[in-house]
């Protein structure tokens, strides 16, 4: 099987995949690879990161980094590819209603999983390990980075080693986007141990590409080739996740050839212009799930008259911004919803920086200027601050912009950065900010479910559960979220969401200013290296990286 | 001797005692905490992460918590890191060659230059040697180590390709030859600073022996210009470093933030910035009592050398 074929197999099988028959098309494709003679792995990829991993059980609490090293070592059930489409791992098949793998309400769940899968230690694969695993993720006394979802799984059954079933105590359509990052552990691993402290937690076995074979606290982390892998690769004898702790340093190692591939955190964009003159490597740009906002605080009076939020808006110059200090590589956008979702809305009004447009709201609305030149409209001044994290240079200059641009229209915009553990501690979790330059995730994968942040009853500063520091409460928004997060078909799904992303720019509980993106280096030669704005990190396919 | 050294024992008890407090207090009173890094994951919520502080005792009075730690270090337990869930002696244990390998060797070399280049100004002083190193040390004391480091990098590595740009080893290599050439760079620029150190030093010392009565006397009786410098001059000048290279055991073990930064060596400098960014209270506390310790080692070992050397003083 050649490179060749290897891509257009599967970027065919891709453009269809939402629909049903075409998944067991992919799980034949991945059979046929595991059916054939692998060529035996070779050589190396050293892969640098800025951030160390340092928790290795995926399903304690931990941080983005960490997902570098689960997505070697284990698997999912199923896993989602850059377009936003499922595919089947540790499953036969992705669960669909079509495939009957989802009940037509959404409530049963039943799986098939493969039966040629072994453990690094040798051990056999068995549905077992999913219930396992499912039941760890809620048990009260383990750390667990996510219930969310898991709590609603009801009557785990197994009823053979290759098939599962349960029910959901309603339905719950991001539920595949969360399996697809669920990564299954070994119950045997965990055997008279208490979970919090098991061996298993630094010394990782799973069913991935590659093995866990040794740490190096605080310089890298080694991983060697798992022959016996059921799917595609490994080609690599060996993975080294480096850690250099500095970005200037990452970058140089990039440049004389000490790391392979360079990742999280990436090249920083003042680097950008030279690395793409860099002989021998691969420089490319892609988008992050993040989207930089100017989030609104909307408990607090000034930000309560939707005007105001409009007239901000108009005042904010995203070219200059995004031009100047982010040397124009992350792409504006009116939008949570990243550019490259299946659920993206590009009909969206597009913003336009234009001052007079501002004045004029403000004053139709009755915001008038006082004597010192700041508006204020039944004794509440048009004036709050605006916080984020201090020492973050980039945004710090960008404050100082908008001061002056906000300034101009008669609103008075004060800074008052903090600290990052104080910033998004209490001052961020329960909406003491007025204004707050943060750049927000707000997709779980490919799901395009945002109640976590728009919600009536996800406002923690009122008692509720979730991350709408907005305090953002529309009663219509609430109702078209839970539509689309009972309904499992994406082609059904598609128009909820595009207008839930109208009402939201019409409403600006925040202001978006850009998508983010990122900046990837490595070496020419390597191939499988691709972004996935659904997976958290770089190495999402590292099972499938090789050199030419 | 022996009442000196109890003595010395209660006052380092209490010493320690108080550092754990203060450090204890100033940690955990600085706002934020181990969890608030968890904060923008997505899907997290508040009532997850204050489960979490609870399953970790931080919602605990601080007194209790204190009590504690302090109760289990008295028995030997060091408490274990938030991040990797490893011992804190082991997470510290796995630092300290990388550490100590680096600053042994900068140690030595800045050492031996220091002394040399001390020395040769004292005795040649005003001349053009003197002017020159005096000028050298104060730019090399006043240019920032992460400079120099990427400046050797840009030369020796990318411009020649002599040296490799940082790491300890090759991954699947770590020889004894591939370390030492990994060690160059990074010793050299760590060392460059602490020459300037040890010369300026050095060369006070000198001078403040060079012009004493013993010296002049000497020369007086005739003896050869060598054997004056060596034994007379250098002997007595080289007691107050004793004192100095007992202030500086710590930073032998508490490694150098900078340089192991810019050239990734995985030592304890790093390790202390990182568990401090990512509120790793055990692992920093633990760093703190063992940095603490060895300064009062350190300055321990100094007195009894220098008391074991220089014969007019008496420990009491």
């Amino acid at each position: 099987m050649t490179d060749k074929d290897f891509q257009f197999t599967r970027r065919q099988s891709l453009k269809f995949f939402g629909a049903a028959g075409l998944t067991a098309m992919a799980s034949s494709f991945l059979g046929v690879g595991a059916a054939q003679a692998k060529a035996a792995p070779k050589g190396q990829i050293i892969v640098g990161f800025s951030q160390e991993p340092t928790v290795f059980n995926p399903h304690l609490l931990h941080i983005e980094v960490d997902e570098g090293v689960y997505f070697a070592i284990f698997d999912p059930l199923i896993d989602v590819d850059p377009k936003g489409n499922f595919y089947p791992l540790l499953a036969k098949e992705v669960p669909t209603v079509e495939n009957g793998g989802i009940s037509a309400d959404g409530l049963t769940y039943k799986l098939k999983l493969r039966d040629d899968v072994k453990w690094h230690d040798g051990k056999p694969f068995t549905a077992e390990d999913v219930k396992f695993t499912l039941e760890l993720l809620v048990k009260p006394e383990f750390k667990s980075w996510r219930r969310t979802g898991h709590d609603l799984v009801r009557d785990l059954t197994v009823v053979s080693p290759t098939e599962i079933t349960w029910r959901m105590e309603h339905a719950f359509a991001p539920y595949n986007a969360i399996l697809a990052s669920t990564f299954i552990v070994p119950k045997h691993a965990f055997e008279g141990t208490d979970p919090n402290n098991a061996p298993f937690n630094n010394a990782p076995i799973g069913t991935g590409a590659y093995k866990w074979k040794e740490r190096v606290p605080g310089d890298h982390i080694e991983l060697a080739a798992n022959t016996d892998y059921f799917g595609d690769g490994p080609y690599l004898e060996r993975v080294v996740i480096k850690y250099i702790p500095d970005v200037t340093v990452l970058y140089t190692q990039l440049k004389t050839g000490d790391i392979d591939v360079l990742a999280l955190q990436w090249i920083t964009p003042d680097n950008f212009q030279e690395a793409k003159t860099l002989p021998d490597r691969v420089v490319e740009v892609f988008g992050g799930p993040f989207v930089e906002t100017l989030s609104l605080n909307l408990m607090k009076p000034v930000f309560q008259d939707r005007a105001v939020r409009e007239a901000l808006y108009y005042a904010v110059d995203k070219k200059t911004i995004i031009d100047t200090l982010y040397y124009g590589v992350p792409r504006p956008t009116e939008t949570y919803m990243p550019h490259e979702s299946y659920y993206y809305n590009d009909k969206l009004p597009v913003q336009e920086y234009n001052l007079d447009k501002a004045r004029e709201i403000l004053d139709k609305a009755g915001w008038a200027a006082g004597s010192d030149g700041i508006r204020a409209k039944d004794g509440v001044r048009l004036s709050f601050t605006c916080s984020t994290t201090s020492g973050n240079h980039l945004r710090e200059q960008a404050q100082q912009f908008l001061q002056q641009s906000f300034r101009e229209i008669g609103v008075d915009m004060q800074i008052g950065n903090l600290p990052p553990a104080v910033m998004w501690g209490d001052h961020w979790m329960l909406s003491q900010f007025d204004m707050a330059v943060a750049g927000i995730g707000f997709l779980t994968g490919p799901d395009p479910d945002t109640s976590d942040y728009f919600l009536s009853t996800s406002v923690a500063a009122k008692g509720g559960n979730g991350q709408n520091t907005f305090v953002y409460q529309n009663p219509e928004l609430d109702a078209l979220l839970k539509k689309g997060g009972a309904v499992v078909s994406p082609e059904e799904r598609r128009p909820i969401y595009l207008n839930i992303q109208e009402i939201v720019r019409r409403d600006l509980p925040f202001l978006p200013i850009f998508q983010y993106a990122n900046i990837r280096g490595y070496k020419t030669g390597i191939h499988g290296v691709e972004a996935n704005i659904n997976n958290r990190i770089d190495t999402w396919n590292v099972r499938s990286w090789r050199w030419s | 001797m022996a009442r000196f050294l109890i003595g010395r024992l209660w006052q380092s008890i209490v010493l320690l005692l108080l550092v754990s407090l203060i450090g204890f207090m100033v940690l955990n009173l600085a706002p934020g905490g181990p969890l608030s890094q968890f904060a923008l994951t997505p899907g997290m919520t508040k009532e997850a992460l204050d489960r979490i502080a609870e399953q970790m005792g931080l919602n605990r009075p601080l007194p209790v918590q204190y009590l504690d730690w302090l109760w289990k270090l008295v028995r030997g337990d060091w408490g274990k890191s938030f991040r990797d869930n490893r011992p804190v002696l082991d997470v510290i244990g796995s630092h300290l060659f990388a550490t100590l390998l680096l600053m042994g060797a900068s140690t030595l070399l800045s050492m031996l230059v220091g002394a040399w280049i001390g020395i040769r100004s004292a005795v040649r002083r005003g001349s053009l040697f003197d002017y020159s190193m005096t000028v050298l040390c104060f730019v090399a004391l006043s240019v920032p180590t992460f400079w120099i480091g990427l400046v050797a990098i840009f030369l020796f590595s990318l411009r020649l390709g002599w040296l490799p740009a940082g790491n300890m080893y090759t991954v699947g290599d770590g020889s004894v030859r591939d370390i030492l050439i990994h060690l160059v760079m990074p010793t050299c620029v760590l060392a460059l600073v602490n020459v300037a150190t040890w010369a300026r030093y050095m060369r006070t010392a000198t001078l403040e022996v060079i012009n004493q009565d013993f010296v002049r006397t000497a020369h007086a009786k005739g003896l050869a210009p060598r054997r004056i410098l060596m034994k007379h001059i250098v002997g007595n000048a080289l007691l107050p470093m004793i004192t100095l290279a007992g202030m500086q055991l710590p930073t032998l073990l508490g490694g150098a933030l900078v340089t192991e930064t810019v050239f990734t060596w995985p030592g304890m400098g790093r390790l202390f910035l990182d568990s401090l960014g990512y509120n790793d209270y055990p692992v920093v506390m633990g760093l703190l009592m063992f940095s603490a310790i060895l300064v009062l080692a350190g300055n321990l070992i100094a007195d009894l050398l220098v008391a074991f050397v220089d014969p007019r003083i008496r420990l009491e």
